[in-house]
């Protein structure tokens, strides 16, 4: 395995990043004392059988598993509760460890009141990559949560504007981020090649596409017809 | 606690009401349409090129008249996926990719990047690598700053501060080469100390830098600070809340602007910033104006913390004596043959990781930057690197701010957020 691991530089660029050793799928370590974190011994008593398993890590850092079915219920919890109070998303983000085990989301809280931290963490198999939004919770989740969607493919059940953000709208090859995808991409040199060249430029100044997200709604379709070419209605 | 937080003293017009209405400013914009006019709805497209945009962001604004009823942005373009490629390398070689997300603060996100690898491995620098990495955290934080300060400048039709805080930042620039070879990828820290130690004359450069820089500062307040049209484009334009800006993710000065006593280095300290005595500004209308007087003080208060720093810089090892994570002296590894094996093994088999996570976050120049970091028991190389990124998370916001704004004031409510497309797209 380390043999497998060690060697520098790209050596593996046609093939995904060396997946991580299956044995270890429990995340190491023993059930942390959670008297040690508040919202933690809170979590275990209120959510008993939502909670999975809970590690400190990295020298006080505590991670709670939780249940991606009560997922939302928790973190509304958490975010309304006075005495947590987590009015600070400061991340969502997704991890995939590869060799078919679960892709973890992660959203890492801090409360401004008791200044204190705290990361939560779900697991979802491969074949059910679907979790609830919080976007109805924490606004900040819209772009974070439409970035995991974008390089690991989770879908965020209740997301107002679940599409691609930092890739192309009509990337073709998958999700970048995701173990098995290979660091040149899915499609040969000569087939990205291909493709970059047969794009239709003005597509992407299409008035539908402009429109993408909250704006569709309040635009007339002739208005968005006669835009597509640079025009005003009426001035033709 | 040395830190005290300071309500800045905000130089509203009479006439400037807390609600941050734009019509009662100084000088009163051209009456805004009225938002049921009915009028035909525009769509325009702002970039990516565009040097109003910062960089390669494209604005897709839905204009009724002149006012803005809906932005849409769309990012991506300089996409070059710096995590997936982080999960190739080692965590030393990690540091290249870091300064080149964000051009403007290198060194913040070197060190950054280092400390969370130092965190999730349980390793405590020395204490002069504390004090070093705290001063070039501080001067890229005028750095960045000073960035923000021109181009905003610009914006709003001020051409002056740009050239005074550019030849600033030249000087940074110099101070970066003399310690590192490069004025912008500096890649300067490694995992367990920095690349090298400072050089020689390099503590006094930055003295003669300090003794100067507030002078020109005072200067571009002259300038800015009481200017009728800086005013005019910047007070009650982009206003936000403080609730709401927890909730939409505004970290860093965007946030303080807005009311929110919160920063990184007070509430969540690391590198002993509890014994740096400095203030901490925060704003109170949440506009442009305010996060341009936050951004200014926060560079004054950058030049106190430097001094402090400077003056407290301990002598002794840069680099922590364990031959499994520091290289041995060039001198060393070529001579000595244990340090040559050290220096093999290092370089081979890497830093091993003990198994789980760990976020790390620093206060950036643009707000809370977080490094989230993934291993598994013996790893080399990191499952999973991610960065949260300050920039990515303030730029979505910009659809909220620039609601029911003329489009003149989305150029000024894009530029006062502060945003680098390297690290938003990384």
């Amino acid at each position: 395995m380390t043999d497998k691991k060690s060697g520098s530089g790209l050596d593996a660029v046609d093939e995904g990043p060396i997946s991580s050793d299956a044995s270890s799928a429990d995340h190491g370590g023993d059930e942390a004392d959670a008297s040690e974190h508040t919202s933690v011994a809170a979590l275990k008593q209120r959510f008993a059988d939502a909670v999975v398993r809970h590690r400190v890590y990295a020298g006080g850092q505590h991670v709670v598993w939780i249940d991606p079915e009560k997922s939302h219920e928790i973190l509304s919890w958490l975010q309304a509760d006075p005495d947590h109070h987590y009015d600070m998303m400061s991340d969502v983000t997704a991890v995939d460890y590869g060799n078919g085990r679960p892709v973890n989301v992660v959203y890492q809280m801090f409360s401004t009141v008791h200044k204190r931290e705290l990361r939560l963490r779900c697991e979802l198999p491969l074949d059910a990559l679907e979790i609830d939004s919080i976007v109805d919770l924490w606004k900040v989740a819209d772009w974070l949560e439409r970035e995991v969607f974008d390089l690991f493919g989770v879908t965020f059940k209740g997301h107002p504007d679940l599409r691609r953000i930092l890739m192309p709208q009509d990337y073709a090859e998958g999700h970048p981020l995701r173990k098995d995808f290979p660091l040149r991409g899915r499609f040969s040199r000569a087939e990205q090649t291909r493709r970059a060249l047969a794009q239709d430029v003005e597509r992407f100044y299409r008035a539908e596409d402009l429109s993408a997200g909250h704006i569709p709604q309040e635009v007339a379709p002739v208005e968005v017809g006669t835009l597509a070419q640079g025009e005003r209605e009426g001035n033709s | 606690m040395a830190q005290k937080t300071i309500e800045l003293e905000v130089a509203r017009g009479r006439e400037m009401g807390v609600d941050g209405n734009p019509s009662l400013s100084p000088i009163a914009p051209f009456d805004i349409a009225e938002p049921d006019m009915n009028t035909e709805h525009m769509l325009i497209n702002i970039g990516p090129q565009h040097p109003a945009t910062h960089g390669v962001l494209r604005l897709v604004c839905e204009l009724d008249g002149e006012t803005v009823k809906s932005v849409v942005p769309d990012i991506g373009y300089l996409h070059s996926s710096f995590e997936k490629l982080g999960e190739y390398r080692s965590w030393n070689q990690i540091v290249t990719l870091t300064d080149r997300m964000d051009y403007l603060a290198p060194l913040i996100y070197n060190c950054a990047y280092v400390m969370s690898v130092e965190k999730l491995m349980g390793i405590e620098v020395t204490e002069r690598c504390k004090v070093v990495r705290v001063i070039l955290m501080e001067m890229d934080r005028i750095f960045g700053h000073l960035l923000w300060l021109g181009t905003t400048a610009i914006d709003v039709g001020a051409f002056t501060p740009f050239l005074y805080s550019f030849q600033e930042r030249e000087r940074i620039y110099k101070l970066h080469e003399s310690l590192t070879g490069a004025r912008i990828t500096t890649s300067a820290t490694r995992v367990g100390g920095m690349m090298a130690d400072l050089p020689e004359g390099w503590t006094e450069a930055l003295g003669e830098f300090l003794d100067t820089f507030p002078d020109t500062l005072a200067e571009v307040h002259q300038l800015l600070t009481r200017n009728q049209i800086h005013i005019g484009r910047t007070q009650g334009i982009g206003a936000i809340n403080g609730a709401d800006a927890i909730n939409y993710g505004f970290t860093g000065p965007n946030l303080r602007a807005a009311g929110v006593d919160y920063d990184v280095r007070r509430d969540r300290p690391y590198y002993d910033y509890e014994t740096y005595d400095f203030e901490i500004p925060v704003g109170e209308h949440g506009d442009c104006y305010d996060r341009y007087l936050c951004r200014m003080e926060e560079m004054q208060q950058s030049v106190g913390i430097l001094r402090q720093a400077l003056e407290r810089l301990p002598d002794g090892p840069i680099n922590v004596e364990d031959p499994n994570i520091s290289l041995p002296s060039k001198t060393d590894a070529m001579s000595d043959m244990e340090s040559m094996i050290h220096h093999f093994k290092v370089i081979t088999d890497g830093i091993p990781a003990p198994e789980g996570d760990c976020y790390f976050a620093i206060e950036g120049s643009k707000g809370e930057l977080g490094m989230y970091l993934v291993a598994e028991e013996g790893d080399t190389k990191p499952v999973r690197w991610r960065v949260r990124p300050p920039s990515f998370v303030n730029l979505s916001v910009i659809a909220k701010l620039a609601e029911g704004h003329l489009v003149s004031d989305l150029i000024m409510i894009n530029a006062s957020l502060d945003i680098v497309l390297g690290e938003i797209d990384r």
